[in-house]
Order: structure tokens, then sequence, then C-alpha cells
């Protein structure tokens, strides 16, 4: 990121009070044949305007965590506060954008879709449509305001999903693997887009990917998970490598030593 | 003869590039299509085409058969179905018909949503309604006519009461596979807005599982025509008021054939307006519109 916002977003950790905080989170979660622990004894912390990406192979719980922090499950042991808040259920306060495009509602035009979660927390009419015009803008579909989410392409449903969170301000945005299921081009393009939104907002964000290159584009800080279960295996900085340092020595040695983590070791091709 | 090793290498080829036409001195991209294609594109056209067809067969077999006791012409059931419109008997019994059939099927779908709701709320519900539709379905409608006959007397409530019979399981059925194939994201999506309970089920579950519910309305609504007109003809008369069924047995009781089939006409019309038209265009301004069912 530019060298200004680096000096604003400078203040000592140590005063700041984090937004999210993990603590010895281990969740489990019940298939028809085993409880499978998913996370052992997990802990970071969030702070207000990270972006905080949690990274790892499949398998080590990630989304698992990421749906944990939404509400959507009770750590076995540990505890997930929000503004000092245990989580205990899903809320309009953490927004969240899935990996499968059928996350929006089909019954209802983009403009709706994106209006529909604050109608229903109360927001009124006028003001929800208004928002939701706001945020359609600030992903580039203002054309499609009127369409309905069949019509759009996978990405564009992903930006409608990103504005329909957005609308919401929520503290924090969860996002799980948002983009794994578009085609490299238009991922680029939405990873580019998304930091674009960052900067131009400010929200904290919490994005989980398998992807260690898109772990470092888009994270300002990534947590490494080891699989099997998921562990913390080490929390790194890459809050000053984007799109521009792709092909800088930094950004290749940083991806290296994730890779080296992930993989214990073991060479791989590059 | 290809004799070539598996590991052999393609050619190097020299690289090209090319360019491109603007696709505005391409000419028409996109061109109208022909009357003929637009007409056999359009469903009423190729459906009508259909009931042509048969009432020309119905008509020569008609003819060939010349038998207007047993097997009458399409133009003599025509003719009764004129004069018995004419007179206001067809639209008088049809009216009684619906009446109760409208009573029936909407009583039918609320307790169907109620159950439906229940199920989808709590673990008991769902075991109760799938006891249930699994006890009940497969009874047919017509076999509790006797019961209710006991129970409500020779009217309107004994046939009410099969109508519902008929159109509940199926419609429960159905909106609860609907409600089962809602996806996982969709529904952690509506949690993640604050959805919950009633505003969760009519916020996303219903809407979500339209498709399904819409097919259960329209078998609900075949059974419960079916029933009740089969219901009319078993003891059609109740305080002077037949229904369509009722006609048809009557017509057979004079042997007046021409007019039996005019109102198995009937059945069949309304049966069809209702599929085709009423049906259609709720489809039309839901789940096709939705892209949940191609056109």
């Amino acid at each position: 990121m530019s060298q200004a916002l680096d000096a604003q977003a400078a203040p000592d950790a140590q005063t700041l009070k984090p937004l999210v905080s993990v603590e010895g989170v281990t969740l489990q979660y019940k298939t028809p044949d085993h409880l499978v622990t998913a996370t052992y004894r997990v802990s970071f912390e969030i702070f207000q305007r990270e972006r905080l990406v949690l990274l790892g192979p499949s398998g080590c719980g990630k989304s698992t965590l990421l749906k944990a922090i939404a509400g959507f499950l009770q750590p076995v042991e540990g505890v997930i506060t929000l503004k000092d808040r245990v989580v205990s259920g899903p809320g309009p306060d953490r927004m969240m954008v899935f990996q499968e495009f059928d996350q929006l509602l089909p019954w209802k035009s983009v403009c709706a879709n994106v209006a529909y979660p604050m109608l229903v927390n109360g927001v009124g009419k006028a003001e929800a449509n208004e928002r939701a015009l706001e945020a359609l803008a600030k992903v580039n579909l203002t054309k499609f305001v009127d369409a309905f989410p069949h019509m759009l392409s996978g990405g564009m449903k992903q930006r409608v999903a990103i504005a329909r969170a957005m609308a919401m301000k929520p503290d924090v945005l969860l996002m799980d693997e948002p983009y794994a299921a578009l085609d490299a081009l238009t991922r680029r393009k939405m990873q580019d887009e998304l930091l674009q939104l960052w900067e131009d907002i400010g929200f904290t964000l919490v994005f989980v990917t398998h992807s260690i290159e898109e772990a470092v584009v888009v994270g300002s800080r990534v947590v490494v998970l080891s699989p099997h279960p998921g562990q913390v295996r080490a929390e790194l900085n890459c809050h000053e490598l984007g799109f521009g340092q792709r092909d800088s020595v930094e950004f290749g040695r940083l991806t290296n030593r994730i890779s080296h983590m992930l993989f214990d070791g073991q060479s791989i091709a590059h | 003869m290809m004799n070539a090793s598996p590991r052999m290498t393609p050619p190097v080829r020299p690289e090209i590039e090319f360019d491109v036409t603007p696709p505005a001195e391409l000419g028409d991209v996109a061109k109208p299509l022909s009357m003929l294609e637009k007409l056999t594109e359009n469903t009423a056209v190729r459906r009508g085409l259909i009931l042509v067809v048969i009432a020309l067969v119905w008509e020569a077999y008609g003819r060939w058969l010349n038998s207007p006791l047993t097997f009458p012409t399409f133009l003599d059931t025509l003719e009764a179905l004129r004069d018995g419109i004419a007179s206001g008997v067809i639209p008088q019994r049809l009216s009684v018909t619906l009446q109760t059939l409208v009573v029936g099927y909407f009583i039918g779908l609320i307790v169907a949503a109620v159950l439906t709701t229940v199920a989808v709320t709590s673990r008991i519900g769902t075991d109760l309604l799938s006891t249930f539709t699994a006890m009940f379905n497969p009874l047919p409608a017509i076999a509790l006519l006797p019961l209710a006959l006991l129970w409500f007397g020779l009217g309107r409530p004994s046939l009410i009461f099969v109508i519902v019979h008929s159109v509940l399981w199926a419609v429960a059925l159905n909106m609860h596979s609907g409600f089962l194939s809602v996806s996982e994201t969709l529904r952690m999506a509506g949690r993640t807005f604050g959805l919950k309970g009633l505003r969760f089920v009519f916020g996303i579950l219903i809407p979500a599982a339209f498709p399904a519910i819409l097919a259960g309305l329209k078998i609900g609504w075949a059974f419960a025509w079916r029933t009740l007109i089969a219901a009319e003809l078993v003891f059609g008369v109740s305080s002077g008021q037949g229904g369509l069924g009722w006609y048809i047995f009557e017509n057979r009781n004079t042997l007046d054939t021409a007019a039996v089939f005019a109102g198995l006409l009937t059945v069949m019309a309304v049966g069809l307006l209702v599929e085709a038209v009423i049906f259609r265009i709720i489809e039309a301004k839901t789940v096709r519109r939705w892209g949940m069912q191609r056109g």
C-alpha cells in the first residue's frame, strides 16, 4: 500500500484494543461417523482496518474458523469476542461473503438484494435503497441494479455479494474464499477492486484463502494455519506487498517462506 | 502408416499475429427469426395445434363409428356443450363445483403450510410430517368419502373434507422437500442478515423453495379437481345443488352421451385453463423471472 497509508495506520498495537479476538479456540464438527477436530487452540487478534488473511491447505479448518467468527458454530474450547462481546450467533455486525454464487437471493433484483439485509435490520426503505445504490456504484454495477442475479456473471455476483455486505457497514467483513470459483483473470481484477475499496472505505476484513499469492496480495497480515487440525503456524506481515510488488524480491521471499511452512520444508517447484 | 513413437515431440511452428476485424464492420451479428420459426417457438401455438389434431381425429373416429350413444362426434359434443351453456345448466353446475373446490383447496394449503412450517422449525415436527404423509398420502381421498358422509352428512362439508385430504399431503410433501433442498449458503446468508424463526421461513425458505412449492400447488390442484368430480359422481346432489360430476351422472342416466362428453370436456377445459393460464402466469412472474426454472 502507499506510504501515506502506512504512516497513518501506524499506532502501536500494544495501546490499541483488538476489534476481534480469537482466544484458544478449538472447533469440532460432527460427521455421521466421526467427531472431527477442525482447529486446535487457535489464537489471534484482529485490529480495526486490518486485512487479516487465514491461509492454509484444505483441511486446516480455516473456513470452519471463519464460520465460528460469523457465529455459525460454537467453540468447544476458548472464546471469540467482537468488541469485548462474546460471539454467540450469526448477526449483521459480521456480514459474510461466501464462495458460492448462490448466496444471492434469486427472487430479488440486484438492488433489492443489497437493500434486503438493511430492511431486515430496521433501516428505512429510502435510506436502504440509497445505501444499496451507493454500494453498487462502488463495485461498478450501477448499470445492473435492476437485473436479477441469474443474469449476472460469476464475478458480478460476487461483487453484488460484496456490495451487500458492505452496505450493512458491518464491524468486520468476513470473506470465505470469495474468488475461488472465478477464473484467474477475473480473480485478479476482483482482488484489485477489493484493495481499492479498502482504500476508499477502510473496512476490517477477515479473508480465507488457500492461495499463498492471494493471501499476500489481499492481506495486511497473514495467519498461516497448519493442517489436521488447524493450529497457528505463524503470523506474518505483508501490508507493504500488493499488486505492484508482485514481481519484487520481497514478494517472492515471503511466498517462499510461507510455502516452506505449509509444506514442511519439502521442496516445491515454482 | 502413422508410426510415430509415443514420445514424438510436436513440430515447433512459427508464431503469427493477425489483425481482427472490428465487430462493427462485420455486419449483422444477430438476425431476426422468420415468421415460421417464431410460430414454432410459441408454446401456445404448438399446444393449440395438438388440440386441433385431437379434435380432428375424434371427429373422424366418431363419424366412422357412427354410434352417438357410445361415442358422439366432436361436433355433437360441441353442440351439447353449447346447449348446456346456453341453458345455464353447465355454468351453474360449474360454479357450485368451483366454490367447493376453492374452499377445500385453500383450507388444504393453509394446513399444509402450517404443518410444513412446524416441520422445518423442529425435529419432532419433521417426524410428525414424515409419518403423516407416509400414512395418509397413499390413501385415496375417495376411500374416505363413506367416512366423511358418516361424520359430516350428505353435503358440502363432506366434499371439502375429502378435498382437503387430497390436497394436504401432496402439497406438504412438496413444500417440505423444497425447504430441505434450500442450499446451505442461502440459509447461512439469511442468518447473517439476522433472520430467525418465522421471518427466516418467509424471507428465505419459502421463496427459495418456490419452484417445489409451485409444483406442489399444481399437483394439489389436479388432485383436488379429480377428487371432487369423482365425489360428486358418487353422491352429487346435496340440498338440490349438484356440481359438474352430478351433471355427468345425470346425463348418463338419461343416455344423453353427448352431454356426458360435454361435461367431461368442461372438466378438462377448466383443468387446462387453470394449468395453462393461471399457473403459467404465476410461473412467468416468479420462478422463470428469477431464473430458477427455464421457460
